[in-house]
């Protein structure tokens, strides 16, 4: 991956007043925060609170109201949820990542080290994508976004579909990116205790408000119940 | 329109572009049929015919009537669909079902026929300077985009963040695949060119196991039923297009005899 650790006093995002709305019915409502270079930003909230539509508003694909900013140079990577795909639809896993390495320019070296990193063999170069697991596609999707050696990941439930190693290794994947090589990762999970273990700050969706912060402010038992309405628990992994 | 007598011998020059026909229709089709647009080919087609009924009333050559009214539809499409947002197929649908009533009725008798179905009669140089370089626009414009339209076809929010113009590539392919139809009515006609362009792509997408496969797959089986279509028509002494799409349809028949993978 590209790039030193930015300074952290530069916004990767700056998002100001942003409001999306589907006909009569209001998603997002005035919604402003910053998300710094190198942080990772967990964004969580009950189902409906317009998780999907602030990822989609944020790479621009619908219209919305206020701003979003992102830093000059900003290349992002967007995994997003599962896709529906045709299951005889004959593009192999080598044909959508080629794909990618030809649009962003880069070398065919990165798609081999891309499928390492995720932990797809090359098994999945020749198989149709539609005929791939959900947790093997979701890896192929990861694996996608880092042919494009971005410096923002969006994520929305990567680990969706995967199972248990698969997700440990996307999770610690991901931190790696992020502590290690300094890129800005916002993701959004149900999974409580991954966002505790992996956030460095919390944007929590409610359905009146949004709260931002430190992940042990927000995923408080209180803030908790205010949001979802019931009580959300979660364990913290030993570090 | 005097009625075009069925075809027994074609020129190399009308050979030769039946086959740039064929190439072009395979390529566009492949991406029409991955995108769920199959049916999308049939009415699309159909907006030719009020460009025909007015490019004879004005005694001009019907070709660029056709074309010039694909090319609006196709503008037509895209706009509607960024304005909407409901999806190609519809608004396909609701705007060229209209198309073909207007040109029903601005076309008339055997015109009509020809329109709809085709012939192989006299070819001007015209028509075949159009044609070679709408074919060759084609081929270059699927070999240049492949792969923005491989990941569009995925997701197209995958694609944005991957720096693909979706508003731009839906343009594009729209302008590319009513280009394709204007290029299939000379031998087709508005009815059969859309058959041209969905059967073969939908025959190499059963028999394929990659993208490059099914883009071979698909412009052989296409130029293979234009062959064969137009010699059979010769022998038999009857119109070309009609064929042409039943060869094509054999050959989709045939491909169900593998077994899906």
């Amino acid at each position: 991956m590209s790039g030193q650790r930015a300074p952290v006093e530069e916004d990767a995002l700056e998002v100001s007043h942003l409001s999306v709305h589907f006909g009569e019915s209001s998603v997002l409502r005035d919604l402003s925060f910053s998300v710094s270079q190198g942080a990772s930003l967990a964004v969580i909230g009950p189902n409906g609170s317009g998780k999907t539509v602030l990822f989609k508003a944020l790479i621009g694909s619908i219209p919305y109201e206020g701003g979003v900013h992102w830093a000059e140079g900003t290349r992002i990577g967007y995994v997003p949820q599962k896709l529906d795909l045709e299951r005889d639809i004959p593009i192999t896993g080598l044909d959508f990542l080629r794909a990618r390495a030809s649009l962003a320019g880069q070398r065919a070296a990165n798609i081999s080290r891309a499928l390492d990193l995720v932990g797809l063999s090359s098994e999945v170069n020749a198989k149709p994508i539609g005929t791939m697991s959900g947790g093997q596609f979701q890896r192929l999707l990861v694996a996608f976004a880092l042919v494009g050696e971005p410096n923002v990941l969006l994520l929305d439930e990567p680990t969706a579909g995967v199972d248990e190693p698969g997700q440990e290794r996307l999770n610690e994947l991901v931190r790696r990116l992020q502590q290690d090589e300094g890129l800005t990762v916002l993701f959004i999970s149900h999974e409580l205790s991954v966002v505790y273990r992996y956030a460095t700050s919390v944007l929590c969706l409610g359905r009146r408000q949004a709260y931002i912060g430190a992940p042990k402010t927000i995923l408080t038992p209180e803030l908790l119940q205010e949001v979802y309405g019931t009580e959300a628990g979660y364990h913290i992994h030993d570090q | 329109m005097a009625r075009r007598p069925a075809t027994t011998s074609m020129t190399s020059e009308a050979v030769l572009l039946s086959v740039a026909m064929a190439v072009a229709a395979g390529l566009v089709g492949c991406f029409a049929v991955m995108r769920r647009m199959a049916l999308a080919a049939d009415p699309l087609s159909h907006v030719a015919l009020p460009g025909i009924g007015v490019a004879l009333a004005l005694h001009i050559d019907p070709v660029f009537g056709a074309a010039a009214m694909l090319f609006f539809g196709a503008l037509l499409v895209w706009g509607l669909e960024e304005a909407t947002r409901a999806t190609t197929e519809t608004v396909i649908g609701v705007v060229f079902s209209a198309a073909l009533a207007l040109g029903s009725l601005t076309t008339s008798g055997e015109d009509l026929i020809d329109a709809l179905f085709g012939g192989a009669g006299g070819l001007s140089w015209a028509e075949a300077v159009f044609g070679l370089l709408a074919a060759g626009a084609i081929v270059i414009f699927i070999v240049a985009f492949r792969n923005s339209l491989i990941v569009m076809l995925v997701s197209p929010d995958v694609a944005r963040t991957a720096g693909v113009d979706i508003r731009r590539l839906n343009l594009l392919y729209l302008l590319t695949f009513a280009l394709a139809i204007a290029l299939g009515l000379r031998y087709l006609g508005v009815l059969l060119m859309g058959a041209l362009i969905i059967i073969p792509p939908t025959t190499a997408k059963r028999l394929a196991r990659n993208l490059n496969q099914m883009l071979l797959a698909a412009v052989a089986i296409s130029v293979a039923a234009t062959l064969l279509g137009t010699w059979i028509a010769s022998l038999l002494d009857r119109e070309t297009g009609p064929l042409i799409v039943l060869v094509a349809a054999v050959a989709f028949l045939l491909s169900l005899l593998r077994p899906q993978p």
